[in-house]
């Protein structure tokens, strides 16, 4: 993430020519007007679009109506709403929990390891991740089919009974969703992993300590920053699951995905799909702004030192440039 | 310290387990004669017969094909410039240009989706491949930018000093010092957003039109309702063997790269 601390008067050196503060303006308007109008244009306006369209009237024909309403948003507080929004929450969490929880250890075991099987671990973690999506969710649907290999392996060891049902309920969407987002927690994780000093761990085994108690006490503060992405990485996604529970999730594992889905295209009641979308947004901007929250308080120092010293390596490349390049 | 080791690599093979066997039970049954793939039934090539028989999938390939391509080139050219842009200059605008490319990537596919859809809907634009390329091409530029960032963030501007220093006019700076630097940069987001393309489909869903179905939307259809899964087995395995050889090309390339 690049520094962005100062502001473009101060770039602009103020003895410049009034000529060539329009040249340097004109510059900038030329290599930024591309992509930023095309992001305003597809991205902001839609965005924005998802708020206002949700307090419009729905057209008989499917569509946007011409008035102004609060119709759809007393609809959205009816009874099944809060509990799919429910359900959307804690699978969510649950699948972010248990996807950090095995992917702390495996970062440990990749981080251990010699740096040539590193490389090879890390890229047969990616490696399924880079397989369409599509494809891996399917790979389950057969799996836990009735005639599937799974099922028919639980029926024999007695696990469940014949009529049973693996498949289309909240613990099939689970698995699905822990096994699909599992990349996305063990590369961060490994990523903070790689930057912790073992020796630390050693030393607590040295002075005492058990093994599972070095590894909590010591291991998991340590690589803390990778904790944050990770849930962030797994949790913001897992919020806006539409394909998992609609492929091998049930009527009564509907997550909120699937309900925008619904609205949107089988029913065209358009206003309504953009007000559950409108809460899905503001949902997933929980997640982040906690984090942020945690951070701020915790590591206020720290966050203080590294703003000095970004505002100082700021201020030399300024000098710098001013000496050079802008002269 | 030996036993957490030991441990804890007990937990990554499981995961590694945990990972490919699903995706080796499906390349096996797609050779598998039972319509169920609950026991094998002996070898066939059935499947795959059938799978290029049918000229929806293959119409699907080559939209995917096309909207893969054109996305990706306008997102080269795009993404790159508001790299430049946001590492070159500071301020507001550059804060919301940064914000704006950032925020895409951190939000659901299925908020990108509807909200496109609706700005299509609103301003009366026809769903059909063309607002495929234009959704497609948003999230590519995000991908791209993102990658070039990275690149350029390493960079010592110093070299375009001393290239400045010695002459050169800032075409010739852009051009014989600094695009080179970046091309491994825009070539690796360039990669990343074909592929994301290619693989994407829930934005798609949404903005695809009548006739305008992507590969992805293609296999969705087949999965929600043809009752031969099978044949879905065996355009998965293709799926999943053109990944693996992108993969390792990409690999391969990079290797070439670093002994330069």
């Amino acid at each position: 993430m690049p520094t962005q601390m100062t502001n473009s008067s101060s770039i602009t050196p103020p003895k410049r020519g009034f000529m060539q503060r329009i040249k340097h303006h004109l510059n900038e308007l030329i290599v930024t007007a591309p992509s930023f109008l095309w992001m305003v244009i597809f991205f902001l306006i839609p965005t924005v679009l998802i708020f206002a369209l949700s307090f419009r009237s729905t057209a008989p024909g499917g569509g946007i109506g011409d008035t102004w309403t609060l119709h759809t948003w007393q609809t959205i507080s009816n009874p099944s709403y809060p509990e799919i929004v429910w359900r959307t929450i804690w699978l969510s969490v649950v699948a972010t929990f248990l996807c950090i929880v095995i992917s702390v250890p495996c970062a440990f075991a990749i981080a251990r390891a010699s740096k040539k099987i590193r490389h090879f671990l890390v890229g047969l973690i990616i490696l399924p991740f880079w397989t369409s999506f599509l494809v891996r969710v399917f790979a389950w649907k057969t799996l836990l089919h009735p005639e599937g290999l799974i099922s028919k392996l639980f029926i024999t060891l007695g696990f469940i009974q014949p009529t049973e049902q693996l498949l289309y309920n909240s613990g099939a969407v689970l698995v699905v969703m822990i096994y699909t987002y599992l990349p996305f927690a063990i590369l961060p994780l490994y990523a903070a992993a790689e930057k912790f000093d073992f020796s630390l761990i050693e030393a607590a085994l040295d002075l005492g300590s058990t093994p599972l108690r070095a590894f909590i006490q010591i291991f998991v503060p340590g690589i803390k920053a990778g904790i944050y992405s990770a849930t962030l990485m797994v949790l913001i996604p897992a919020l806006g699951s539409y394909v998992v529970p609609d492929i091998v999730g049930g009527t009564d594992s509907e997550m909120v995905g699937s309900k925008i889905y619904q609205r949107a295209i089988p029913d065209r009641n358009l206003p309504h799909a953009s007000a559950l979308s409108a809460l899905l947004f503001l949902g997933v901007l929980v997640p982040p702004f906690i984090a942020w929250c945690f951070i701020r308080r915790r590591n206020i120092n720290i966050t203080e030192t590294e703003a000095v010293e970004a505002a100082i390596t700021e201020e030399n490349k300024r000098n710098k440039s001013k000496g050079g390049v802008r002269k | 310290m030996k036993r957490m080791q030991n441990h804890s690599k007990v937990v990554l093979w499981a995961v590694i387990i945990f990972f490919y066997l699903p995706i080796i039970i499906l390349v096996v049954n797609s050779f598998n004669a039972d319509k169920y793939c609950g026991s094998w039934d002996g070898f066939t090539l059935h499947w795959y017969e059938e799978l290029f028989r049918d000229r929806e999938i293959w119409h699907a390939m080559g939209n995917t094909v096309k909207i893969a391509l054109t996305s990706t080139l306008s997102a080269v050219i795009l993404g790159t410039t508001a790299a430049l842009a946001i590492n070159k200059w500071k301020g507001m605008i550059q804060n919301a240009h940064y914000g704006l490319i950032y925020t895409h990537l951190v939000l659901p596919d299925i908020l990108m989706g509807i909200s496109i859809l609706l700005f299509f809907v609103a301003i009366g634009l026809k769903q059909s491949l063309f607002t495929v390329y234009l959704a497609h091409t948003t999230f590519c530029i995000s991908y791209v930018a993102m990658a070039v960032l990275g690149r350029l963030q390493d960079f010592d501007n110093s070299i375009l000093e001393a290239a400045q220093d010695l002459g050169a006019n800032p075409w010739q700076t852009f051009w014989k010092v600094q695009f080179p630097n970046l091309l491994p940069g825009i070539v690796a987001g360039g990669l990343l957003a074909f592929t994301l393309s290619i693989d994407d489909f829930v934005i798609t869903f949404f903005v695809a039109g009548p006739g305008s179905d992507t590969l992805p939307v293609k296999v969705y259809g087949m999965i929600k309702r043809s009752p031969k899964l099978p044949i879905i087995n065996a355009l998965s395995t293709i799926l999943i063997l053109i990944t693996i050889l992108a993969v390792v090309a990409s690999r391969m390339l990079g290797r070439d790269e670093k002994k330069s």
